[in-house]
């Protein structure tokens, strides 16, 4: 995973770091969106296909019971693990930049969600025909949150497809929930979900100044 | 996946890093609050890992999760070291929408009218 800064590198001894990275435009307005699902669903792809610059990852250090590391002293006694966590961003007009964080759908990551999911627009949850109950776990942290959100069904070759009715109610889905296909290795298609989701936000959720 | 440094333990700890510091001094920093050094001169007298982090946004703005990404850091981490930045008034932040704006048709309607023009 290529984590795990050596001492020279905390010390800053070696070559600036970031020395490749590609700086945001002026007076920009950051906005997200998660990208969630179960374990190879395709959201390190859409992240990919999505975003302008070389997807990242941080690492994101997580105790054994399950919560992000916060309190930094009290967490060196305790057993700790990390998740790779990929990200892209995408430069809109308007002075806009949206940041697509692919977030792991396992209830354990529970502490990192309540972290990415505050102030995010919603997000998209990607499911696979062949292991559809995979999802729900992601689906049930998203509903815990809050989040409104779209199914987008990733179409892996040689996957099953289902008529729409028979897969709404195998996924249990809110009859305003919307459901699209979605090929996450095509960038267009990618956009296409994100259009199904900030539809879906105007169409329901929508404030107008007061 | 793999960066230029083999996978193992971190040999600094975290909270080596930011000088015992466990929580950021202001909570409205967030993995997407954008930040820029506040001068083009990268301050003297900061500790190793804040001194990376002024030098990288010497050049520019990125948002903290890039940041933490770009420096290899845990966010976390850099949320704690970006906040005494500001505070000490080297970094300039630029807040994300707040939760409680993020339905604001108008934004909403730039965003949609923004991903419009990207699927071109």
């Amino acid at each position: 995973m290529g984590f795990a800064p050596s001492a020279a590198d905390m010390t800053g001894s070696v070559v600036p770091a970031g020395t490749d990275a590609v700086y945001l435009p002026a007076d920009h307005t950051a906005v997200k969106i998660v990208v969630a699902g179960p374990f190879a669903v395709g959201k390190t792809t859409l992240v990919r296909s999505v975003s302008e610059i070389r997807p990242l990852h941080t690492e994101e250090v997580m105790t054994s019971a399950g919560a992000l590391v916060d309190d930094l002293v009290g967490a060196a006694a305790k057993s700790t693990t990390t998740v790779a966590l990929d990200f892209g961003r995408h430069t809109l007009p308007h002075d806009l930049v949206l940041y697509l964080f692919g977030t792991p759908g396992q209830r354990r990551f529970r502490a990192l969600w309540d972290d990415i999911a505050v102030g995010a627009l919603g997000a998209v949850v990607l499911v696979d025909t062949r292991r559809l109950e995979d999802s729900f776990e992601a689906m049930e942290l998203i509903e815990e949150r809050g989040l409104p959100y779209v199914v987008a069904v990733n179409c892996f070759p040689g996957a099953p497809s289902y008529p729409v009715v028979r897969l709404r109610q195998a996924l249990d889905l809110h009859p305003d929930t919307p459901l699209v296909a979605c090929d996450a290795r095509d960038t267009t298609s990618c956009v296409d979900a994100l259009i199904a989701l900030v539809t879906h936000l105007i169409a329901h959720y929508a404030e107008d100044p007061a | 996946m793999s960066g230029p440094h083999s996978p193992g333990r971190r040999l600094v700890p975290a909270y080596l890093a930011t000088a015992g510091s466990a929580r950021p001094s202001r909570n409205t920093v967030d993995r997407i609050t954008i930040v820029a050094g506040a001068s083009r001169d990268v301050p003297e007298g900061l500790g190793p890992a804040q001194h990376r982090i002024a030098q990288l946004l010497q050049s520019g703005s990125l948002t903290v999760v890039e940041v933490a990404a770009y420096l290899r850091l845990p966010v976390s981490v850099v949320k704690v070291l970006v906040s005494e930045l500001v505070d000490s008034g080297h970094l300039l932040a630029r807040a994300p929408v707040p939760p409680a704006g993020r339905y604001d048709r108008q934004l909403l309607e730039r965003v949609l009218s923004g991903l419009r023009a990207v699927r071109g």
